[in-house]
């Protein structure tokens, strides 16, 4: 369509904040070049995050059935779709996808947030009052980068091991239970959950929007997803460190 | 009752603004939110000072040229209620109110409280309507339309335009805005032709001026005439689908 | 000497506009793209004329005064659009919408206008469908139509309370797509000070950019303006705060005739007003009526609250004086009888400035949630406007100014008396007589911007074929430049006391004391006095802060308000001349023995068009007969 040149003064004042991009990627990395997209993409993402961190936290409940247990889901996870495939491909395939799957969601997450920016150069003098936008929505931006930096901890700590003094390759229950006896370890375990609670609390309902998933006979149902679904990881999640501390597991 | 006012001066597009206190005495409760700006303004000109430049015509709620930041909240916060319809009574006698233009980078101050919300003119330009020239309308009733469909085109077409959902909106986005307009027009048949081009055109031009949506749902409580954020999740739907569908062979089964 | 001609076309009245579109010049569509046509203010009649006439291939610039052309005040038309379409085969027909138009304006317009809209009207829905205007639909999926005051069929289409909005938003988006397409040039934020004539043709437009309050000219083959009515001479009304008559009155100080002034409507009602500082009143749909009651105490110094007197005690004073069509009889027998009531001090309210219109009785009848459903918005409007809610007690009323049928004269073509200045919409006067019938307002603005001004602007082009329009250095464009530099050099020099609000409010007071409802030669003859007198003051003593540099919003008003004033003295003068009652204008000579209106065909029955002659002079009359040739023309009763 037709680029509209100003038309008078008062129009002349206002130019656009986001530049077009200059030529359009092929199908489907177009949609990633708009905002929308972008939503998109991190709604979908966010979805493979959220599987991710639900079989996780179903899978780690094997600890209350015991050591044996749970070093043997540890093993299994290994010969997922063994042997049609050679052991740990599959595995690693998943890893590749949650990996790629992160850093979608972390860069759509920082270009929108720089986008956001631009759009409000100077923000209100004022002190703004808040009807809908609750505390969940507004610190995404910071509950974000909490759970990022302790998923690196999280790493370090029980699947590469160096943060971990008595980390032992193969034996997760102990390894487990050596991080959570220490009570700093186990009190940043417990707030980075509750970041996770916050972040997913508005998440889990805000990729319905973002996906255009929306009827009306389901709608009524999605915040009740939404804080369904994080009290049952959260709850799930902090009770490790708490079992561990309080000697229900160990 | 007896309010001190708190409002935003700025002589100009390039002049740096401040908040001016005034104290007002002898506001009638039954008096309207412009109204009492209105009897500022007679007083601030008996003064000698120049009076507050603020946007208004209508008065009734349906123009949308009205909309301040009312101690923090667009419309004043409250549900469906453009600032022309806010009554003083709302306020307590001895408050403080604090009266602050929309801030966006697409809505740059004029002067005083009066932004330029011309983008939004931008959006429609590139597909706000459907293509039927003077003359060449079908009969009215050849097309039925369910009611059901009436009415949320309806809902939708509500809008008046008055930028408060970009205003609220912490992101700055005109998503509400835009969503409203494309679903009028996606929803009826009428709208059907032109439908993945328009929402891909409005969306994109959206994006030049606005921020990203994050689904706080700030943009539907300032609406003034309630709009919901469905409207939003609708146009996520056909953004995507308008991307990514073949047109050329879809025929009429695209308008899913 | 400007002779008055209609140029009506010859023949039947069902065939007068068929034979005259195919009489019309054309423009070969290369030729079009050479003509500029000026469109001024972007309601209902300038969105859909400078779209129309864009998709034709001509170019056009639309001027308005608003940040967006969305903003125009036909977004507040509330109740619909009347169309003879005869979808619930109730006898409805192009010539019944005729007949109703005619009777309805008592017989003081024009029958091959009128006939010509009720033809339209049917294109016009068409129209608005298709561009997507979501009009209420019933459940089968087909147009849904409602009933509307003074006539017996129905064939008011509607979308919820917000008619006026729907259609503006359809119109507002053509338009908006032919910006895009790059066929119109829009130029929000400025307001046309002056017309331009070269050898008395339309050259072009002065304008002010209200921001940066530079002044400029544009060049244009023709000048439409469409830019409304001049209801806001009384202050108080329901039009919006910068609805205003600048442009159309600019055009007739250049020489374009205006006609019948006196013919504004009341709208029976309103929220009445609260206090001295109320800017604007609130229309509530006529429809109330069909199942309030309007009521007020018997005894004058009855101060009990409405439902503490007992039905004795209270006068239902419409169901008393007119059995037959009570509380439904139409706008200007309404407004009158309230008028009455107030003024024999039996108003209520606050300030004993209204009636009741008491819903008690129907929510008896029909039940709370029957009530609710249909006229619940409005009463939620009432309730957030003075705080008191009608289910409890009853509503408090009162008319108001909301509609001026006068306006600036045109002939059949739309034209005014300067060739090439066209006038549509509530600007012109050409087809509602002395009184407009409800949900007529939106299908006029619409016949004339859609289906008239296309082809009459047309024809009118055509004729100019191969001249060059005079340019913006013409002598003639540099004058009207100066002029409008110089008023508003003297508006900041004047450095007196008073806000213009301040005059506006004052004049208010003067038009509607002696030219609202009611008109007597004595009070019209005193407003002659008073009005110069305000206007010397407000030459002397107004005060106008700022600079004519930068956004300055009581500059803008002040030369509003200037304008009202000559304006408002027109309205008076041909209040006096029009020595007859007729629809919205009553004159207290002029009643039956039971205090009803009274025409006088025998020596009214004609447009009075007036002619500026001079700053201070008194206009000129002249006057354009009507004859009636199709409709037996009879007095109206309502008892």
């Amino acid at each position: 369509m037709v680029q509209a040149k100003p038309r008078s003064t008062v129009e002349a004042a206002v130019t656009p904040v986001n530049r077009r991009p200059k030529r359009q990627l092929p199908w489907p990395l177009n949609l990633y070049q708009t905002a929308v997209g972008k939503k998109w993409v991190m709604a979908i993402t966010g979805v493979i995050g959220m599987g991710f961190i639900a079989l996780h936290m179903f899978g780690n409940l094997k600890m209350y059935l015991g050591a044996a247990e749970l070093d043997h889901y540890a093993v299994g996870l290994r010969e997922i779709a063994y042997p049609i495939l050679p052991k740990e491909n599959a595995l690693w395939l998943m890893r590749g996808v949650l990996s790629v799957a992160l850093v979608l969601h972390v860069h759509s997450a920082f270009s929108l947030w720089a986008m956001n920016r631009r759009a409000r150069p100077m923000g209100y003098q004022s002190k703004r009052d808040y009807i809908a936008a609750n505390w969940a929505s507004r610190t995404m931006k910071w509950t974000g980068p909490i759970i990022l930096l302790f998923l690196a901890f999280h790493l370090a700590d029980l699947t590469w091991g160096f943060a971990n003094p008595d980390f032992e390759h193969g034996a997760v229950y102990n390894n487990v239970v050596a991080s959570f006896e220490r009570v700093p370890v186990s009190i940043l375990y417990i707030v980075a959950n509750l970041a996770l609670g916050v972040h997913l609390y508005h998440g889990a309902w805000s990729l319905f929007q973002s996906l255009g998933v929306n009827n009306p006979s389901i709608n009524w149902l999605r915040r009740g997803f939404a804080a369904l679904f994080t009290a049952v990881i959260v709850g799930g999640n902090i009770s490790f460190p708490i079992a561990v501390l309080t000697g229900i597991v160990g | 009752m007896d309010l001190t006012l708190k409002v935003w001066r700025q002589d100009g597009p390039q002049a740096r603004g401040r908040f001016e206190t005034y104290p007002v005495q002898g506001i009638s409760a039954d008096m309207s939110f412009l109204e009492m700006l209105d009897i500022v303004n007679e007083r601030l000109i008996t003064e000698g000072v120049e009076p507050i430049q603020f946007e208004h015509d209508c008065r009734e709620g349906i123009c949308g040229s009205c909309g301040v930041m009312i101690n923090g909240k667009a419309h004043g916060g409250h549900e469906r209620t453009a600032t022309c319809q806010l009554h003083m009574r709302t306020f307590k006698d001895g408050d403080t109110i604090v009266v602050e233009p929309w801030r966006a980078g697409a809505f740059p101050v004029i002067r005083d409280l009066v932004v330029n919300r011309s983008a939004l003119d931008r959006i429609i330009e590139v597909g706000g309507f459907i293509s039927v020239n003077t003359g060449s309308a079908p009969e009215a009733n050849m097309l039925p339309i369910p009611k059901e469909v009436s009415d949320a085109a309806m809902d939708a077409a509500e809008c008046i335009g008055c930028g408060a959902c970009v205003a609220a909106c912490p992101n700055g986005a005109a998503q509400l805005f835009t969503s409203a307009k494309l679903q009028h027009l996606n929803l009826l048949p009428q709208g059907q032709a032109e439908r993945w081009q328009r929402t891909v055109a409005m969306v994109e031009k959206m994006e030049e001026y606005f921020g990203g949506c994050t689904n706080h749902g700030e943009c539907q409580v300032a609406c003034p005439k309630g709009i919901s954020i469905d409207f939003i999740s609708y146009m996520n739907r056909d953004f995507i689908k308008g991307k990514s569908l073949n047109r050329r062979l879809g025929g009429q089964g695209l308008a899913k | 000497m400007v002779t008055l001609d209609a140029r009506i076309p010859d023949g039947p009245i069902n065939e007068k506009w068929e034979s005259h579109r195919f009489n019309m010049r054309l423009v070969n569509p290369a030729n079009k793209r050479r003509f500029t046509v000026i469109m001024i203010g972007s309601g209902l009649a300038g969105a859909s004329g400078a779209a129309s006439l864009a998709e034709l291939g001509y170019n056009v610039k639309v001027f308005t005064y608003h940040d967006s052309p969305r903003r125009a005040h036909s977004i507040a038309a509330q109740g619909g659009i009347n169309a003879a379409k005869n979808y619930q085969n109730d006898g409805d027909s192009v010539f019944r919408l005729f007949y109703d138009t005619i009777k309805g304006g008592d017989f003081r317009s024009r029958e091959a206008n009128v006939h010509r809209l009720a033809e339209l009207s049917v294109n016009i829905i068409d129209q608005c469908v298709a561009q997507g205007v979501p009009f209420a639909r019933e459940y089968g999926g087909l147009l849904d139509n409602r009933s509307f005051g003074g006539v017996q069929v129905s064939r008011t289409f509607y979308a919820r309370g917000q008619t006026g909005q729907q259609l503006l938003l359809g119109a507002y988006s053509t338009l908006m797509r032919q910006v895009g397409l790059g066929t119109v040039e829009l130029f929000p934020r400025q307001e046309m000070l002056d017309v331009v004539t070269v050898d008395g043709r339309a050259a072009g437009v002065v304008v002010r950019d209200l921001v940066t309050g530079e002044v400029s000219s544009h060049a244009a083959h023709a000048v439409v303006l469409a830019t409304g009515g001049y209801g806001n001479v009384y202050y108080l009304s329901t039009n919006a705060k910068k609805s205003n008559a600048t442009a159309a009155w600019r055009a007739h100080k250049r020489g374009a005739l205006f006609a019948n002034p006196c013919y504004t409507q009341i709208h029976p009602t309103c929220i009445p007003a609260s206090d001295d500082f109320q800017s604007k009143l609130t229309l509530m749909s006529e429809s109330l009526r069909n199942d309030g009651r309007i009521w007020v105490p018997k005894d004058p110094a009855d101060t009990r609250p409405p439902n503490q007197i007992p039905e004795a005690d209270r006068d239902y004073y419409l169901e008393r004086m007119y059995p037959s069509f009570g509380n439904l009889v139409p706008r200007d027998v309404a407004s009158r009888a309230a008028k009455r009531q107030v003024d024999q001090g039996r108003g209520v309210g606050p300030k004993r400035n209204g009636v009741y219109l008491d819903f008690a009785e129907a929510i008896q009848r029909l039940g709370r949630k029957e009530v609710e459903e249909r006229y619940g918005n409005l009463f939620e409007m009432y309730d957030r406007i003075t705080d008191e809610d009608p289910y409890e007690t009853p509503m408090r009323i009162y008319p108001a100014i909301h509609y001026t049928m006068g306006g600036l004269w045109v002939d059949y073509n739309l034209m005014s008396s300067i060739p090439g200045v066209f006038v549509a919409g509530e600007a012109n006067f050409s087809d509602h007589g002395a009184n407009r019938l409800g949900a007529s307002a939106l299908m006029q603005g619409l016949a004339d911007g859609y289906f008239i001004l296309p082809y009459t602007v047309g024809d009118y082009l055509a004729g100019l074929l191969g001249q060059k329009a005079p340019g913006t250095d013409h002598p003639a464009f540099v004058e009207a430049r100066k002029g409008v530099e110089e008023q508003t050099r003297r508006f900041l020099s004047i450095k007196g006391t008073k806000s213009p609000d301040h005059f506006h409010r004052e004049l208010g007071k003067i038009m509607w004391e002696q030219a609202g409802m009611e008109r007597s030669k004595a009070g019209l003859e005193q407003a002659l006095r008073d009005i110069p007198a305000l206007r010397a003051d407000f030459d002397r003593d107004l005060r106008i802060l700022g600079t004519g540099d930068s956004l300055n919003d009581s500059l803008e008003k002040a030369g509003r308000v200037a304008d009202f004033f000559e304006l408002g003295e027109l309205l008076i003068r041909d209040a006096l001349h029009r020595e007859e009652s007729c629809g919205g204008h009553l004159r207290i000579e002029s009643q039956t023995e039971d205090g009803e209106a009274m025409r006088d065909d025998e020596h009214f029955s004609y447009v009075g068009a007036w002619e500026w002659t001079g700053d201070g002079q008194p206009q000129a009359l002249h006057k354009e007969a009507l004859t009636f040739e199709n409709i037996h023309v009879a007095q109206r009763s309502y008892k």
